[in-house]
C-alpha cells in the first residue's frame, strides 16, 4: 500500500536531457507545497503549470539581463516528483550552455513577488532551495509607538504628583495662617487636656481622643535595662 | 505633647493595604511552580497546614505589635526592649534591599505593557537580519518570546562579569515605576489603603518558606500597617482574613497558570511534529499533505527500512516530540511571567487585548507591594522626630524613592538581570528567617507573653486563646529555626554558587559559576541585615554601661 503511493519518476520531455540533472551544474532545484498553502482549493500540478513555471523563468531572466532572448523552450525542467519538486536549469540559445547560477538567482530574486503570485504561493510553499528570499520588512512607524503609550503615562503621572505637592503645601499654608490668626484662642484652650501648638482645639479632628503621655507611666511601657 | 497619628479611614482600607501588600507577583510565579514540582494537588497539604501553623499566627503576631505599639518596626521593637531595636533596623535595611530591585519587576511590566498596543505584538515573530534573507540568528535557535526577553529587554551580557552599558529605555520605565510609587506614597501611608508527596521533607520546606515569604513577614511592612489602626482594631480577624485571602489567590492563580502551560505544550508539541513532517516530506519527496500526525509513526518505521542510508542521514534532526517533555518545562519568576505568559498570549486570539490585561495585571500586584515595602522604610523614618521634624512627609519620600531608583538603574545595564537574581535569592532569605525568629522571641519571652496577652486584652476587648500561644511560644520558633538550619546546610553544601546565564551563539541558559566578587555581595548582603541585631544590641548595651558609669563618677 505505501509502496504505491512512492514517489514514481515520471518521465518529462526533455531536449537537452544532460543539461538538466539533479545536482547538475547551474541547475535548482524546486518544491511546490500546494497542498499546505491551498488546502482544499489546490490545483493539480500538471504540465501546463509546468508551462507557467517555464514562462515566468523566462520573463525573469529577460527582464534581467541583456541576453539575446530567452524562449520558454530555454527552460529546461526535469526529475518531477509528486511532492511536488523538480529541478529546473536554463539554456542560452545562442551557445549550447547553461546560464550561469548567480545570475539565474538574482533574476528570480527580482522577480519573486510576481513568480509566487501567478501560482497563488508564497515563499514557503513554492521554495527554491539555494535562493534564499528576501524578506518582506516589517512597517516600522517613524515614532515607536511604545514611546507614546510611555509619553502619555508618564506626563499623567507628573501632573498628578504635581498635583498632589501643592495642595500639600497649601494645607500648610492655610494651618500655618490659622494658627497665627488664633493665638489669643490658646490660653482658652490650655484648660482642655491637651493642645497642639498652634492649632485651635475645635479643629482637630481625632477619633480615639488625645493620648496624654504624662499621665503615662512610663515603665508601662518600657522593660527595663 | 505627641503628634496625632494618622488613623485608616476604616478597618476595610487596612484590609485592603495588607491584601494588597501580601497578594503579589509571588503567588502568581512561585506558587504554581512549587505545586508543579512537589506534586500538584497534593502540595496544598503541607502548605495549608504550613499556613495555620506558621503563616496566620505570625501575622497575627506582627499585626498585633504594630496596634499595640502605634509605631514603626524600629519604634515598636525600642519599646519592647531597648537592646531588640536591631530588629527593626534588620527589618528596615531588608526592605530597603527589597524596595531597591522589586520596582525592577514593575519597570518591566510597564515596557511589554507599553509594546502590548502593537499589531502584531513584537514578540510573536522573529525580527529579520541583517541581509534580510532569514531571520536573526539568535532567534532562530531560542524562540520569539525568549529573544524579545534577553535581547530586546534586558539586551543581557553572556555573564555577570560583562557589565554593558545602562540600556536608557528599561532606565525610563524604571524612573516612571518609581514615579508611579512615589505617586501613592506622597501623601503618607494612610493614602495606600486600595481596594489583594508529602513524605519528601523538601515539600514541607518548600510549603513553609512559600507560606512565610508570601504573606511578607519580617519587612516591618504589616507593624507599619498595623500602626495606623486604631488600638481596638479586631486584628485577630484580620490576621485571619489576609492570609485566606492570600492563600486562595495563590491556588486560583495556579488553576490559571496551569491552563497557559497546557496550551503552550499542546501548541509546541504541534509544531514539533508538524516540523517533523515538513522534514521527512522535504527529504523522500514524499507527496505534500500524506503525511499526517496519525500515519506519522508507522510512516518512520517504513522509510528507516526501505532508505536505511537516507534515513540515517536526517536521523539526527529528527525531533521526538512529547506532550509530557513540554508538559514538565516547569518555569519560576521572571522567566515564568515574560516568556511562558507571553508565548501562550501571542497564540491567543486578540492577543493585544489579553496582553495588555495580563501586565495590568502584573503592575497591580508589583505596585501593591512596592507600596507596603515603602511603607516599612518610610514609616520608622517619620515616626523618628529628628527626621520628620527637619523634612516634610513629601521630601522623604521624595528622597526614598530617588535613591531607590539611583541604585536600581544598576539592574537596568547589561549584566541587570544577574544582580537581579542575586537580589531576588538572597537579600531576603535567611535574614527574614532570623528577623522574625527573634521577633517570636522577643515577644513570647523578652516582652512576655502575659504582658502582650493583657495588652491585646485592653486593646481589643479579649485575650488570644490558647491556640495561638502555644504557637507562638513553642511551634513557631521551632518552624523556623529548623527552616533556618535547613537553608544554612543547603547553602553549605551546595558549594560555590551558580546561576544561569544567557548564551546568545547557542540561544539557551547556561550555568556559570559566580565570580569572587558577587560571591562577597552576597555575603555583604545577607550580613549587612543579620548583624543589625547583635550590633545594635551590643551598642546599646555599652552606651547603658557608660552612662551608668558616668552618672555614678558624678
Amino acid at each position: 500500500m505505501l509502496v504505491a503511493l512512492l514517489p514514481i519518476l515520471s518521465l518529462v520531455t526533455v531536449i537537452h536531457a544532460q543539461l538538466c540533472q539533479p545536482d547538475a551544474k547551474n541547475a535548482f532545484k524546486v518544491r511546490v507545497s500546494l497542498k499546505t498553502a491551498l488546502g482544499d482549493k489546490a490545483y493539480a500540478w500538471n504540465e501546463n503549470e509546468e508551462y507557467l513555471f517555464k514562462a515566468m523563468v523566462a520573463f525573469s531572466i529577460r527582464t534581467f539581463s541583456n541576453r539575446e532572448k530567452i524562449e520558454i523552450s530555454n527552460v529546461l525542467l526535469c526529475n518531477v516528483t509528486k511532492r511536488v519538486s523538480f529541478w529546473f536549469v536554463v539554456t542560452d540559445p545562442s551557445k549550447n550552455q547553461t546560464v550561469p547560477a548567480d545570475e539565474v538567482q538574482a533574476a528570480i530574486r527580482m522577480n519573486r513577488n510576481r513568480i509566487n503570485n501567478a501560482f497563488f504561493l508564497d515563499d514557503q510553499t513554492l521554495e527554491f532551495l539555494e535562493i534564499p528570499a528576501t524578506l518582506g520588512p516589517p512597517t516600522e512607524p517613524s515614532t515607536p509607538i511604545w514611546v507614546i503609550v510611555f509619553g502619555v503615562v508618564f506626563c499623567l503621572v507628573i501632573v498628578g504628583i504635581i498635583l498632589l505637592i501643592i495642595s500639600g503645601i497649601r494645607q500648610r499654608k492655610r494651618k500655618s495662617k490659622a494658627s497665627m490668626e488664633t493665638v489669643d484662642v490658646e490660653d482658652k484652650c490650655e484648660t482642655m487636656v491637651t493642645i497642639e501648638n498652634g492649632i485651635p482645639c475645635d479643629t482637630l479632628d481625632s477619633k480615639e481622643g488625645r493620648f496624654n503621655r504624662a499621665f503615662a507611666a512610663e515603665d508601662e511601657k518600657l522593660t527595663p535595662l | 505633647m505627641e503628634k496625632a497619628r494618622p488613623v485608616w479611614n476604616n478597618p476595610l482600607q487596612f484590609v485592603f493595604a495588607c491584601i494588597s501588600y501580601a497578594v503579589g507577583l509571588g503567588n502568581v510565579w512561585r506558587f504554581p511552580y512549587l505545586c508543579q514540582m512537589y506534586g500538584g494537588g497534593g502540595f496544598l497539604i503541607p502548605y495549608i497546614i504550613m499556613l495555620v501553623v506558621e503563616g496566620m499566627p505570625l501575622l497575627y503576631l506582627e499585626l498585633a505589635v504594630g496596634q499595640r505599639m502605634r509605631q514603626g518596626s524600629i519604634g515598636a521593637w525600642n519599646i519592647i526592649s531597648p537592646y531588640l531595636r536591631g530588629v527593626g533596623i534588620a527589618s528596615v535595611v531588608v526592605s530597603f534591599f527589597l524596595s531597591m530591585y522589586y520596582n525592577v519587576i514593575n519597570a518591566w511590566a510597564f515596557w511589554y505593557l507599553f509594546h502590548s498596543f502593537q499589531d502584531p505584538l513584537p514578540w510573536s515573530s522573529c525580527p529579520l537580519n541583517s541581509n534580510l534573507t532569514g531571520y536573526d540568528d539568535e532567534c532562530e535557535k531560542a524562540s520569539s518570546t525568549q529573544y524579545f526577553w534577553y535581547r530586546k529587554t534586558l539586551n543581557i551580557s553572556p555573564s555577570i562579569e560583562e557589565n554593558g552599558g545602562i540600556q536608557w529605555e528599561q532606565a525610563l520605565c524604571l524612573i516612571l515605576a518609581w514615579l508611579v510609587v512615589y505617586l501613592c506614597i506622597l501623601r503618607g501611608t494612610e493614602s495606600t489603603g486600595k481596594i489583594e508527596q508529602l513524605a519528601n521533607p523538601k515539600t514541607w520546606i518548600n510549603a513553609a518558606t512559600q507560606i512565610f515569604f508570601s504573606l511578607g513577614l519580617g519587612f516591618g511592612s504589616l507593624i507599619a500597617f498595623a500602626s495606623y489602626n486604631e488600638p481596638s482594631n479586631n486584628c485577630q480577624k484580620h490576621a485571619i482574613i489576609v492570609s485566606l485571602i492570600n492563600s486562595s489567590t495563590s491556588i486560583f492563580a495556579s488553576i490559571v497558570t496551569f491552563s497557559i502551560y497546557g496550551f503552550k505544550a499542546t501548541f509546541n508539541y504541534e509544531n514539533c511534529i508538524n516540523k517533523v513532517i515538513l522534514l521527512l516530506t522535504n527529504s523522500f519527496d514524499l507527496e505534500d499533505g500524506f503525511l499526517t500526525p496519525g500515519n506519522l509513526e508507522e510512516t518512520k518505521v517504513y522509510l528507516a527500512s526501505a532508505y536505511p542510508t537516507e534515513y540515517s542521514k536526517i536521523f539526527p534532526e529528527i525531533k521526538n516530540c512529547s506532550l509530557e517533555s513540554e508538559l514538565d518545562t516547569a518555569v519560576q519568576g521572571t522567566g515564568l511571567s515574560f516568556i511562558v505568559y507571553t508565548e501562550a498570549i501571542k497564540n491567543m486570539e486578540v492577543s493585544q487585548l489579553w496582553s495588555v490585561l495580563y501586565f495590568v495585571m502584573l503592575l497591580m500586584l508589583g505596585i501593591g507591594s512596592m507600596l507596603g515595602n515603602t511603607a516599612a522604610i518610610l514609616t520608622p523614618l517619620t515616626d523618628s522626630n529628628t527626621i520628620s521634624s527637619r523634612l516634610p512627609k513629601e521630601a522623604i519620600s521624595g528622597l526614598v524613592c530617588l535613591i531607590n531608583c539611583a541604585i536600581g538603574l544598576v539592574f537596568t545595564m547589561e549584566a541587570g538581570n544577574y544582580w537581579f537574581d542575586i537580589f531576588n535569592d538572597y537579600a531576603a532569605t535567611l535574614s527574614l528567617l532570623l528577623i522574625v525568629l527573634v521577633e517570636t522571641i522577643a515577644v513570647c519571652y523578652v516582652y512576655g507573653l502575659k504582658r502582650f496577652e493583657n495588652d491585646l486584652q485592653v486593646m481589643t476587648g479579649y485575650k488570644p486563646n490558647w491556640y495561638w500561644k502555644i504557637i507562638w511560644a513553642f511551634v513557631s520558633p521551632l518552624l523556623i529555626i529548623s527552616l533556618f538550619i535547613f537553608y544554612l546546610t543547603d547553602y553549605i553544601l551546595a558549594g560555590t554558587l551558580q546561576y544561569q546565564a544567557w548564551d546568545a551563539t547557542q540561544g539557551q541558559l547556561v550555568t556559570r559559576d559566580y565570580p569572587g566578587y558577587a560571591l562577597a555581595v552576597i555575603g555583604l548582603l545577607v550580613a549587612s541585615s543579620t548583624m543589625c541585631i547583635p550590633l545594635v544590641a551590643l551598642g546599646t548595651f555599652i552606651m547603658s554601661r557608660w552612662k551608668k558609669g558616668k552618672t555614678v563618677s558624678v
